[in-house]
């Protein structure tokens, strides 16, 4: 469904991303892991768009997205929850949650949409008439993934969704993202929490300097010596 | 068979509508209570609704949208300079108001792109800077275009502007209406209102717009607002168009009220005052600033008023002139709003509650 190949990103004369090649099949969970300043996040970017890649290139569901102006991914059917969370502090819960809808007209399957992500966060629910910014940091990731989700999207790019969360919340926001999973959508998952990226996702690959060190099954890699010596801390 | 108006108005609860009607008639009285003044208070009330409709325009650039501008006054120059130049005898033309109105807000709104355009990547000061320079550039220009050609007068501005006119109705000098003599500043008066009246509808429609919410997103967080399918470089360059639109047609208005332009009146300072208006009554809000565009439009000439006799009165001359202690007392004003209002005398609700809650 998403095909990168040798994708570089620079920031000036600083290479983030050295010619990585991967891929993302239909109905998968993939888990992008690795330390800080790997360029998990430059790589998320470069797929949604919000920052133009220096080579390579994107293919979504057969069709290159390379070039394609940020503000018309979502219609492509890619939803970026960026990182730090994102959400437009000075609107309410729900007037963020209409604003992930923004560039649809059905406003019956809208409303109904809203349901649906009102069932995954009955939190939001309850605090959809307050200001966004003064919601906690867990309730932030929720509702940053709830307006994606509004967007209708066939992929879903996460950008660490547990970074600052207490880990109670971390567990119901990643028990809502497997549900999202289960109910068919494709996922591509950047953590640095790796332990918890390759529980949760099928694939997974492992990023170091720019570059791809590792991949393969996450169970796989769970239990790889070398992967658990430098990310699971043993 | 009710006029739409009429109907809206009943549909109103009932206090709300008797304001409206109070509040409109109150308004159409006001020439007629300040000419016992004199002209000069008539004039400034006309300044006053000039620099609300001004003021409106750059809540669009500066609260709808969150870009900081600083150069303001140069689309306010352009209106006013294409109304100098097309209608007095600089050149020897003198085209008739709809055609220079538009002309200027056209104008206008070409800068406003030209502005945007290279500006698209800068937020809060870098954007304030480069608008700064912008709006200083315009003036800059405008005072030396009269060399090798003569386009502008250069520094001495343009003279005997014509004054807007109905066919042959014209809003300067005086007219005999029922007996009662109207003098030119209360007709102008009623054009403003009627131009006001017109830009607070477009400014609350525009803000429970798609536009509106679009560039809530951006003013919020452009990346998010990205990566909702916003195209945030539309959308900006859209509200620095609009934005400069109005301030060319409030230009125009200017020099034809004025009859005179010099582009000493397009200094950074009125920039400034504007943004000063905007901010001090609370950004995007409109009711909010309209109330600061009155405050800071009105008070400083009540001041230029005061000053003279209360000193005559305490001292028994004048120590300080009215132009400095008028910035002094301006300035002071402005400190005060900041150090306990910061987020407006009127905010919005949402914004108040923002400032309240959010320390929680």
């Amino acid at each position: 469904m998403l095909e990168i190949t040798g994708l570089n990103v620079a920031y000036g004369g600083i290479q983030a991303v050295r010619s990585i090649t991967f891929h993302v099949n239909e109905g998968e969970m993939v888990a992008l892991i690795g330390a800080n300043g790997a360029g998990k996040t430059s790589t998320l970017k470069a797929i949604a768009r919000v920052l133009d890649a220096a080579g390579g290139d994107v293919h979504f569901a057969g069709q290159d997205i390379t070039r394609l102006p940020a503000h018309e991914v979502l219609g492509r059917g890619i939803a970026l929850v960026p990182e730090g969370r994102g959400v437009f502090p000075r609107l309410t819960v729900a007037e963020n949650l209409a604003m992930g809808a923004f560039i649809r007209k059905d406003k019956a399957q809208i409303a109904q949409d809203l349901e649906q992500v009102y069932g995954h966060f009955p939190r939001l629910k309850e605090r959809a008439g307050q200001l966004a910014g003064t919601l906690s940091g867990g309730e932030q990731q929720m509702l940053a993934i709830g307006r994606a989700l509004m967007g209708r999207p066939k992929l879903l790019l996460l950008d660490e969704p547990s970074m600052g969360l207490a880990p109670l919340m971390v567990q119901k926001i990643f028990e809502v993202i497997q549900t999202v999973a289960r109910q068919g959508m494709t996922i591509l998952l950047v953590e640095q929490n790796a332990k918890l990226a390759l529980e949760v996702s099928q694939r997974a690959y492992v990023m170091e300097s720019g570059s791809i060190s590792h991949t393969g099954d996450s169970a796989q890699l769970l239990t790889d010596p070398r992967v658990r010596a430098a990310y699971l801390g043993e | 068979m009710k006029h739409p108006l009429l109907h809206w108005l009943l549909r109103l609860p009932r206090h709300t509508a008797f304001l409206a009607v109070v509040g409109s008639a109150l308004l159409l009285a006001l020439p007629f209570v300040a000419i016992l003044g004199g002209q000069a208070w008539v004039r400034i009330l006309d300044l006053a609704i000039l620099y609300v409709f001004l003021a409106l325009g750059l809540n669009i650039v500066v609260g709808f949208a969150g870009l900081l501008d600083l150069g303001y006054i140069a689309f306010y120059a352009v209106g006013a300079y294409t109304w100098a130049l097309l209608a007095s005898p600089h050149f020897g033309l003198h085209l008739p108001f709809w055609v220079i109105l538009p002309t200027g807000a056209l104008l206008a709104c070409l800068f406003g792109v030209l502005l945007g355009a290279p500006t698209l990547r800068l937020r809060g000061d870098y954007l304030a800077i480069v608008t700064l320079g912008f709006g200083e550039i315009i003036r800059i220009f405008l005072n030396n275009l009269n060399a090798p050609v003569n386009i502008t007068n250069g520094p001495q501005g343009i003279t005997l502007i014509d004054p807007v006119k109905f066919g042959a109705f014209s809003l300067s000098g005086r007219t005999e209406v029922f007996g009662y003599t109207l003098m030119g500043p209360q007709k102008y008066y009623f054009l403003l209102l009627a131009l006001c009246v017109l830009v607070v509808f477009i400014n609350y429609r525009l803000q429970h717009s798609r536009i509106g919410r679009a560039w809530q997103a951006i003013r919020e967080d452009e990346i998010a607002a990205k990566a909702v399918g916003i195209n945030t470089r539309n959308m900006k360059l859209l509200a620095f168009a609009m934005g400069a639109s109005f301030g060319g047609i409030a230009g125009g208005v200017y020099a034809a009220m004025q009859g005179f332009v010099s582009p000493e009146s397009f200094s950074l300072m009125e920039s400034i005052m504007i943004l000063a208006m905007v901010v001090l009554g609370g950004m995007g809000h409109i009711p909010g600033v309209i109330l600061g565009a009155l405050l800071l439009a009105i008070l400083p000439e009540a001041l230029r008023f005061g000053v003279v006799p209360i000193q005559q009165a305490l001292f028994g001359k004048v120590l300080a002139d009215p132009e400095s202690l008028r910035m002094l007392i301006f300035g002071l004003a402005l400190v005060l709003v900041m150090r306990f209002k910061p987020q407006g005398l009127w905010p919005s609700p949402e914004r108040q509650r923002e400032l309240t809650e959010g320390k929680s």
